[in-house]
């Protein structure tokens, strides 16, 4: 039996305060002096960081409602999605502001010149409709280019994972660990399409 | 405060101590230091550590080096560390390096010389009198630090160990204990790590053997008992918790060469026109400054060029990198 309305709110608000959560330890460490030798970076990190972690996680909810059935589960990947677009944009931002004082010629140059810049700022960049169509009026109004025009999401994750591997310099594990859950992720899709029989819908 | 030199923070804008450590307080209080193990495991939920004082060294000379310099925090120096060999994350060294002995400690001279030897620390800390260097130290990731060093000039231990006619270079090469060092047990570096220096680059003044900082003994993450510091070349040429110095005749293959040699050359001067590449090297953090502080420019050299530019003199240090 699907989890009655209320229920779903509640998991909904539940969500939206989780959400919330890095951005208010940040808040917290910045306000008690707590984000390090080198908070920039740390800032830089973390929003990065829970930006890809958010955008993963929107991809968990289609394999997960496709086995277990679960199309209630849908309600809450717009939002997982705003919180990618969400933490990839203070991610952004404390690239352009904190890191570089809004110095336009460095920062272009710094985009245009490096390879693991421009995947990621190639990455925000496409997000960008996602999250401008993400609401009711635009999904009806694309009907079913909606649904094409969100594929972007797949392209946005490996660019995303590019950028987190060039930048690192030497030990690759942490980069490594999240390919690794998009590459499930991606297949887990694959093998459901080719096995229709485990999507209850068909 | 002194005159003609104004004050770059407002006196109102400073955090007065006493609330500063009760924020800190509030902010163990609430468990949220408590979650710092799990960084080792997860970046996303990192969280530095404060690191305990060490002994303090009695007697050193203090020197003209960088006086004028303003000093990066011990914390800072102490909790944010390049030290793969216990961990590759830059809080990881001041958690991960606790277990690791370094006494007794000695170092092994071997290869070109007429006096190959063991030294060990009492032997080392006796080679010439202990000087306090302030130093700049330039990261080949683009941030950077003003350390106050207590050590020996290298040139000190060389003349010790008289280099052969053929010793044409110095080559560090610092411990790998897996029981130890969780990092090594991981093949993320041709382990054990090897820095090297031209003879003439090992011989110069400002070439220190650094046994401490902050006029006590250096911390286990900063490489103790005894490491390589060369202010005018990026950090990662200073070997930590050296165990053997060997003089050759051929420029060794460094770790970082062997790692990436498009990357990282064997010279690693810092200069700001040649880009790493992956990263411009123009400008750097300066660790400690705070939140709202702008990058600022890399110097030539590190700011050592009228030192040490007679060192490169006719070399294309674009090729030379």
């Amino acid at each position: 039996m699907p989890p009655s309305k209320t229920t779903l709110s509640c998991y909904k608000l539940l969500l939206f305060v989780l959400g919330l959560l890095p951005l208010l330890r940040l808040l917290w460490l910045g306000f008690s002096d707590e984000l390090g030798a080198n908070p920039v970076e740390f800032i830089e990190h973390s929003t990065g960081t829970w930006a890809l972690v958010s955008l993963l996680l929107s991809l968990v909810i289609t394999p997960l409602k496709l086995i277990f059935g679960w199309p209630w589960l849908l309600l809450y990947r717009r939002m997982l999605g705003l919180f990618m677009f969400f933490y990839a944009c203070l991610h952004f931002l404390s690239y352009l502001w904190l890191d570089h004082w809004f110095a336009w010629a460095e920062i272009i140059e710094d985009i245009s010149k490096h390879p693991y810049v421009l995947v990621g700022f190639t990455a925000l960049m496409l997000s960008l409709p996602l999250a401008l169509t993400s609401n009711q009026f635009m999904m009806r109004k694309l009907k079913r280019r909606w649904k094409t025009l969100h594929q972007l999401v797949y392209p946005i994750a490996i660019l995303v994972i590019l950028h987190y591997w060039w930048l690192v310099k030497q030990d690759i594990t942490q980069p490594a660990l999240y390919a690794l859950v998009l590459a499930i992720l991606l297949l887990a899709r694959v093998y459901l399409r080719l096995n229709p029989k485990l999507n209850p819908k068909s | 405060m002194l005159i003609g030199k104004p004050a770059d923070i407002a006196p109102s804008e400073i955090t007065p101590v006493e609330t500063f450590r009760r924020r800190r307080e509030i902010v163990k209080a609430l468990g949220l230091s408590a979650i710092a193990p799990l960084s080792t495991a997860w970046p996303a939920l990192a969280q530095a550590e404060d690191a305990p004082h060490q002994p303090p060294i009695k007697q050193f000379n203090k020197t003209d080096f960088g006086k004028e310099e303003k000093l990066t925090p011990y914390q800072d120096v102490t909790t944010y560390n390049n030290f793969y060999e216990f961990g590759t994350a830059k809080e990881q060294p001041a958690v991960n390096a606790k277990k690791f002995r370094t006494t007794p400690w000695s170092i092994s001279i071997e290869g070109e010389v007429h006096k190959a030897q063991t030294l060990d620390m009492d032997k080392l800390l006796k080679l010439a009198p202990l000087e306090e260097r302030i130093y700049r130290m330039r990261c080949v990731e683009g941030w950077s630090m003003v350390i106050p060093w207590v050590g020996i000039p290298l040139s000190a231990l060389i003349k010790l160990a008289q280099p052969t006619s053929n010793a044409k270079y110095v080559e560090f090469i610092t411990a790998a204990e897996p029981d130890s060092m969780i990092g090594v047990r991981a093949p993320i570096l041709d382990w054990p790590y090897l820095e090297a220096l031209r003879l003439d680059e090992a011989m110069h003044p400002l070439t220190i053997l650094a046994v401490g900082l902050y006029g006590e003994y250096l911390p286990k993450q900063n490489g103790a008992p005894v490491r390589l510091v060369v202010p005018w070349k990026y950090g990662f040429k200073g070997g930590k918790s050296i165990v053997r110095i060997r003089f050759s005749e051929r420029m060794p293959q460094t770790t970082w060469m062997r790692a990436a040699a498009n990357e990282y050359g064997f010279y690693a001067n810092v200069n700001p026109k040649v880009a790493h590449p992956r990263w411009s090297q123009a400008s750097e953090r300066r660790i400690g400054s705070g939140l709202f502080t702008r990058r600022i420019p890399t110097q030539m050299f590190n700011g050592y060029a009228e030192q040490v530019g007679q060192l490169y003199a006719g070399m294309d240090l674009a090729k030379n990198f």
